[in-house]
């Protein structure tokens, strides 16, 4: 479990990267936080500094679109998703639990 | 249409073929691509790819799923050769013929070669064989590595070079490289780029030509005429009638030592094949608004296609083009037609710039956001807005994604016609 922010500095809209291996990115859409691996798995690109629509990220490098609640790409040039990691809030801090390195990607 | 070919096996040739199977087509789907290998993506060849942070099985475009839903036929390492009056017979250059009811051009471009570019140890930089090559060879120890033309492909190439840790020049024609896409003072900026980075620019010069081991020393060069023997370079059988580049003769008569020489002097649409055809050819593939060429059923996409006027080389332009000039190609006329917004994007000397819209040559360009340290971007990078008449005509961002997204995002709604009229 690793702590991110306080809640209330990831305002709506906003996501900020956790410096894990490889990197975490973390959204709020909507009110909805979300925490997924940073790097597009198209090509080397930071999801965090994508484009939030809804559940929806789009990569700012060639706009591979990935779901935030399953990881799963939802258009080309993307076909494999990004692993998705559980965000709980405790006391006021937002906090990434990481996936296990196998079998959650799918 | 009972069979569809396509006619070219990179990115468009294989976004054509998704397309026709999302579209609906269930026919028989033949493609067709001069390289032996499954098809790639040719962007990371220049960048990780040289420097060995992608290895081949991460250029892959299609996996096995995807080949096997497609159902297609494949035909690799065979070379169209000729497309008949009709455009319904595909010749190939193994003898066989594909008779066809509809084609999609994607034969792609070529690297321009400069002439004497046969010696061992001249490159250029396109397909994966291309890449290979370069690589191998720059494992070799450290090299003074000459890189001919200031363009992305050069800009890439010899910031990876300077990655591996190689002494690299890079020789531009024009007083400055990329100032046809990013204008004068942005291309001041990028130039910057790899002077910050310890890479020599040398710029409004053009290349006289090479110089090869055997041939006679360059005059006053301390290193002419040395053998290329920094990366112990092995003349191997078949090599034996093959000498070596020891350096580049520039125009102004000065010698650059080079034991590699990287030749990135754009590239030329693969449309040669097409001469005995109907077809319009004038720098590729002449085609209307939406990919369609002067047969209804024949439509082109990508690097080779010219469409409404303009011929561009853009990845995201290969991605979008298919799924129009096959809407058309199965409606058989022009339905739709192909409206956004040019991107590019580069990754040199650790900067990733992206570039949307259309500039031309009288806008004005300001910085938004972030700034310039000694004339090259600061940390953190910047955000530039090229204008005319009060309009953004174009967006450039080093390091700057976010922003740069929202104006490319606005770029594009102010294009869209609909979006415009509802406004």
């Amino acid at each position: 479990m690793i702590p991110v922010c306080r809640l209330e500095d990831l305002p709506v809209g906003e996501s900020i990267v956790v410096d894990t291996t490889p990197p975490v990115a973390v959204f709020n859409a909507d009110g909805e936080l979300y925490a997924i691996d940073d790097t597009c798995t198209h090509q080397d690109a930071s999801l965090s500094e994508g484009w939030l629509e809804g559940c929806l990220v789009e990569c700012p490098l060639h706009a591979a679109s990935f779901d935030l609640r399953t990881g799963q790409p939802t258009c080309l040039p993307a076909r494999r998703p990004v692993r998705t990691h559980r965000v709980t809030v405790d006391e006021g801090v937002i906090h990434v639990h990481l996936a296990a390195e196998e079998g959650t990607a799918a | 249409m009972k069979t569809v070919t396509v006619v070219g096996a990179s990115l468009a040739g294989v976004y054509a073929a998704r397309e026709l199977r999302a579209q609906g087509f269930d026919g028989r789907l033949v493609i067709v691509g001069d390289e032996p290998h499954r098809p790639y993506d040719r962007p990371p060849l220049s960048k990780g790819f040289l420097t060995g942070s992608v290895y081949e099985d991460q250029l892959a475009l299609t996996d096995d799923q995807e080949s096997a839903e497609l159902d297609a036929e494949w035909l690799l390492g065979v070379r169209a050769r000729g497309l008949d009056a009709r455009g319904r017979t595909v010749l190939l250059d193994n003898g066989r013929t594909v008779s066809t009811d509809g084609v999609v051009i994607a034969t792609g471009a070529s690297a321009r070669r400069l002439p004497g570019g046969d010696l061992v140890g001249v490159h250029t930089l396109r397909t994966l064989d291309d890449a290979r090559v370069l690589r191998e060879e720059l494992t070799r120890g450290s090299l003074r590595v000459v890189v001919i033309g200031g363009g992305f492909i050069g800009a890439e190439t010899a910031s990876s070079c300077a990655a591996l840790g190689h002494d690299v020049t890079v020789v531009e024609a024009a007083r400055l490289p990329l100032v046809p896409q990013l204008g004068p003072e942005m291309a001041a900026v990028c130039a910057a780029l790899h002077r910050r980075a310890g890479v020599g620019l040398v710029t409004g010069t053009g290349v006289a030509g090479l110089r090869g081991s055997g041939a006679m020393p360059p005059q006053g060069d301390p290193t002419g005429g040395r053998k290329a023997t920094a990366g112990g370079r092995k003349a191997t059988a078949g090599d034996g009638s093959r000498q070596a580049v020891t350096g580049v003769l520039l125009a102004d008569g000065r010698t650059l030592p080079a034991d590699v020489v990287i030749v990135g002097i754009g590239a030329t649409p693969n449309s040669g094949w097409l001469a005995g055809s109907t077809l319009a050819l004038h720098d590729g593939v002449l085609c209307d608004d939406g990919c369609v060429t002067g047969l209804p059923q024949v439509v082109a996409v990508g690097d080779v296609a010219r469409v409404g006027g303009a011929r561009v080389e853009h990845w995201t332009s290969a991605t979008e083009q298919p799924r129009v000039a096959v809407g058309n190609l199965l409606a058989g006329r022009t339905l739709d037609t192909v409206r956004s917004v040019p991107y590019f994007w580069s990754d040199q000397y650790g900067a990733r710039i992206q570039f949307a819209g259309r500039r031309h040559q009288d806008d004005t360009v300001r910085i938004t956001e972030g700034a310039l340290e000694d004339g090259a971007p600061a940390e953190g990078g910047f955000l530039a807005l090229y204008e005319r008449d009060g309009r953004t005509t174009a967006v450039l961002s080093v390091d700057r994604p976010r922003p740069f997204m929202r104006a490319r995002r606005e770029l594009a709604r102010s294009a869209d016609p609909v979006e415009q009229a509802a406004l």
